[in-house]
C-alpha cells in the first residue's frame, strides 16, 4: 500500500510538472498553429534564473524569490521570442519549427556556457526537504507544493478561459482565428499574451523541476518537452482540462511501469500515446487526434 | 452611390489564378447579389474584400483602400462578414457567440435587435452553438454580426443547406436587415435572390460576365440565366 502512495504520489508530481509545460505549448498550438520547440528552453532558463535567486535569497524567501523570478524569466523569454521570432514567420509553419528548433537548441547551449555542463544542487528551504507521513508512506514534501501549484493554474487558467473576454477571444481563436478577425479583434494580442503566459508556465516548472529533482541542468527543458508534447498530442490542442487529464495519466503511467520495470518508464509513455491514437483515433477529450 | 469599389482584383491561391481582375462595386443602399456557378469565384472575393485572401488590384470602402489592410481592422471599418460555413465558435455557447462580437458601448438595444429578429437566440442563450440546428447556426451567425456598428454586410450562402422553412425566415431577417445596411448578398437560391437583391454581379471563371441593374430582369430571361447560371428560370422554375 505505502508503494502504491508513494507511486502514485511520484507520478501526480510528475503529472503536474507536465501540465505546467503542457498548458502553456496547448494553447500556444490550439491558438497560434505554432508548434514551439523552444518551449522547453523556456523551462531551462526559468529554472536556472530561479536558482540563481534562491542561491543567492536561500531559505523560504529565496524559494518565492525563485518562483517569481521563473515565472518572470520564462514570460519575458517567451514574449520576446514570440515578437522577435514567431510573429515575422506567421504563416510560414515550416520556418517556424526550423527557427524555435534551433532556439531550443541555442539556449540550453547559452545556459550552458554561463553556468556550466553540471548540473548545481537546490538546496531547498528546511519545510520543504522533509516528508509527510500517508498511510505509513513518506511522501517528499516537495510533492504536494507541485501539486497544489498546478492545480491552481488549473483553476486559475479555467477561471481566465471561462470567465473573461481575453479568454473568450482565446477560445474562439482556438477553433477558427480568421473568424475571429472578421469580428474586428486584433488576435495578435492575443497571440502575445497566449505566449507570455505559456512561457510564464514553462518557467514555473523549470524551477518546480528543480525543487524536485533537487538540481538544475542546462537539459531539464528538453527532457520535459518531450512528454509535454506527448500530453497535448493526448490532451487535445487548446483544451486546459484535457491537458490537465493526459498529464495525469502520463505521469502516473510512466510512474508504475518505471516500478514495475526500471526501462519501461519512458517506452510506457510512448506506449500510452501509440494505443490512445490507433485504438481510439481520439485524444482523451474524445476529438480526433 | 457606390459604398464598396472592386477593381481589376485578383487572387492566386496554392499556385492557381482563381480572380482575373473582378470589377464590380456595391451600391451605399440595398442587396447586390454577387452570382455564379459553384466555383467561379464569389467566395473568393469575399474573402478577398476583407483581407481574408491576399489580392492584388484595388477595393475601396467609402473611398479608403482596403488591400494591405489586416482583417480586423477592415472589420472595424464596418464590413461585417457572414460567412459561407457560418463561422460561429461550437464550442462556445450562443451567449458567447454573441459575446465576442459585441463592441464596447454597443448594449441592450443592439440585442434587442437581435432578439427581435431571432428570437431562438434567446431561448438557446446557454446552449453550445455546436449543438444547434443549422437554422439556429445560421441565425446566430447573422445575428453576431449585427451587435456590431456594420455600414456593409457582406454574406456568403445564407440558405445553403436550410429547409425552405427555415430559409424563408432568414431571407425575411436579411430583407429587414438590409433596411438599414447594405448587403452584398452570395447565394445560389434564386427564389432568395429575387425576393431580395436589387442589383446583380454575375461571376464567371475569376471575371465578371455579366451586371444587371434590376436582379428581376437577369432572372427573368431563362436563355441568360441557363447560360450564366447554369439553371433554367423558365416557367418559374428556380433552384
Amino acid at each position: 500500500m505505502t508503494t502504491v502512495i508513494l507511486l502514485t504520489a511520484t507520478g501526480l508530481g510528475l503529472a503536474a510538472l507536465y501540465f505546467l509545460v503542457a498548458s502553456g505549448l496547448s494553447l500556444i498550438f490550439g491558438l497560434m498553429d505554432v508548434l514551439n520547440f523552444a518551449h522547453g528552453a523556456f523551462v531551462s532558463v526559468g529554472g536556472y534564473v530561479g536558482w540563481t535567486v534562491a542561491d543567492h535569497l536561500s531559505g523560504t524567501i529565496g524559494l518565492f524569490g525563485a518562483l517569481l523570478a521563473g515565472i518572470a524569466a520564462g514570460a519575458a523569454i517567451a514574449a520576446g521570442t514570440e515578437l522577435a521570432v514567431i510573429r515575422p514567420l506567421y504563416g510560414r509553419p515550416l520556418d517556424q519549427v526550423l527557427a524555435t528548433v534551433g532556439l531550443g537548441l541555442a539556449i540550453p547551449a547559452l545556459l550552458q556556457a554561463i553556468w556550466g555542463a553540471d548540473s548545481r544542487t537546490w538546496l531547498v528551504p528546511g519545510w520543504l526537504a522533509g516528508t509527510v507521513d500517508i498511510a505509513g508512506a513518506r511522501v517528499p514534501s516537495v510533492r504536494f507544493l507541485l501539486i497544489g501549484i498546478a492545480v491552481a493554474l488549473l483553476v486559475g487558467l479555467r477561471l481566465l478561459l471561462g470567465r473573461t473576454r481575453a479568454g473568450l477571444i482565446v477560445r474562439a481563436g482556438v477553433e477558427d482565428r480568421a473568424m475571429v478577425t472578421a469580428l474586428g479583434i486584433d488576435v495578435r494580442r492575443a497571440n502575445s499574451a497566449v505566449f507570455a503566459l505559456g512561457g510564464a508556465a514553462a518557467g514555473l516548472a523549470g524551477v518546480l523541476y528543480g525543487l524536485y529533482q533537487g538540481s538544475v541542468s542546462p537539459g531539464d527543458g528538453t527532457s520535459l518537452l518531450i512528454f509535454a508534447f506527448v500530453v497535448v498530442v493526448l490532451g487535445g490542442a487548446g483544451s486546459i482540462t484535457g491537458t490537465a487529464l493526459a498529464a495525469v495519466a502520463v505521469g502516473l503511467v510512466q510512474q508504475y511501469a518505471d516500478y514495475a520495470s526500471a526501462s519501461l518508464g519512458d517506452e510506457s509513455v510512448v506506449i500510452l500515446l501509440a494505443a490512445v491514437l490507433l485504438l481510439r483515433r481520439r485524444n482523451l477529450q474524445g476529438r480526433p487526434a | 452611390m457606390s459604398l464598396l469599389e472592386v477593381s481589376d482584383v485578383r487572387v492566386s491561391l496554392g499556385g492557381s489564378a482563381i480572380l482575373h481582375g473582378v470589377t464590380f462595386d456595391v451600391a451605399d443602399s440595398g442587396v447586390t447579389a454577387l452570382l455564379g456557378r459553384n466555383g467561379v469565384g464569389k467566395t473568393t472575393t469575399a474573402k478577398a474584400i476583407l483581407g481574408l485572401h491576399a489580392s492584388s488590384g484595388s477595393i475601396r470602402f467609402d473611398g479608403r483602400e482596403l488591400i494591405g489592410l489586416p482583417t480586423y481592422a477592415i472589420a472595424r471599418l464596418g464590413i461585417g462578414y457572414v460567412p459561407e460555413d457560418r463561422g460561429v465558435f461550437s464550442a462556445l455557447t450562443v451567449a458567447e457567440n454573441l459575446r465576442l462580437a459585441e463592441p464596447r458601448g454597443r448594449g441592450s438595444a443592439a440585442y434587442d435587435r437581435v432578439y427581435e429578429l431571432f428570437p431562438v437566440l434567446r431561448q438557446r442563450a446557454t446552449q453550445a452553438a455546436g449543438t444547434l440546428s443549422g437554422g439556429e447556426q445560421q441565425m446566430l451567425a447573422i445575428g453576431r454580426i449585427l451587435l456590431r456598428p456594420n455600414r456593409l454586410l457582406v454574406v456568403d450562402e445564407p440558405t445553403k443547406g436550410l429547409s425552405p422553412k427555415v430559409a424563408a425566415e432568414v431571407a425575411r431577417a436579411l430583407k429587414e436587415v438590409a433596411r438599414t445596411v447594405p448587403i452584398l448578398l452570395i447565394e445560389q437560391n434564386l427564389g432568395v435572390v429575387r425576393t431580395m437583391a436589387g442589383r446583380a454581379v454575375v461571376l464567371d471563371t475569376g471575371r465578371v460576365a455579366h451586371r444587371a441593374e434590376n436582379t428581376r430582369d437577369l432572372l427573368a430571361d431563362p436563355a441568360l440565366t441557363n447560360q450564366l447560371l447554369g439553371v433554367s428560370t423558365a416557367n418559374g422554375v428556380s433552384p
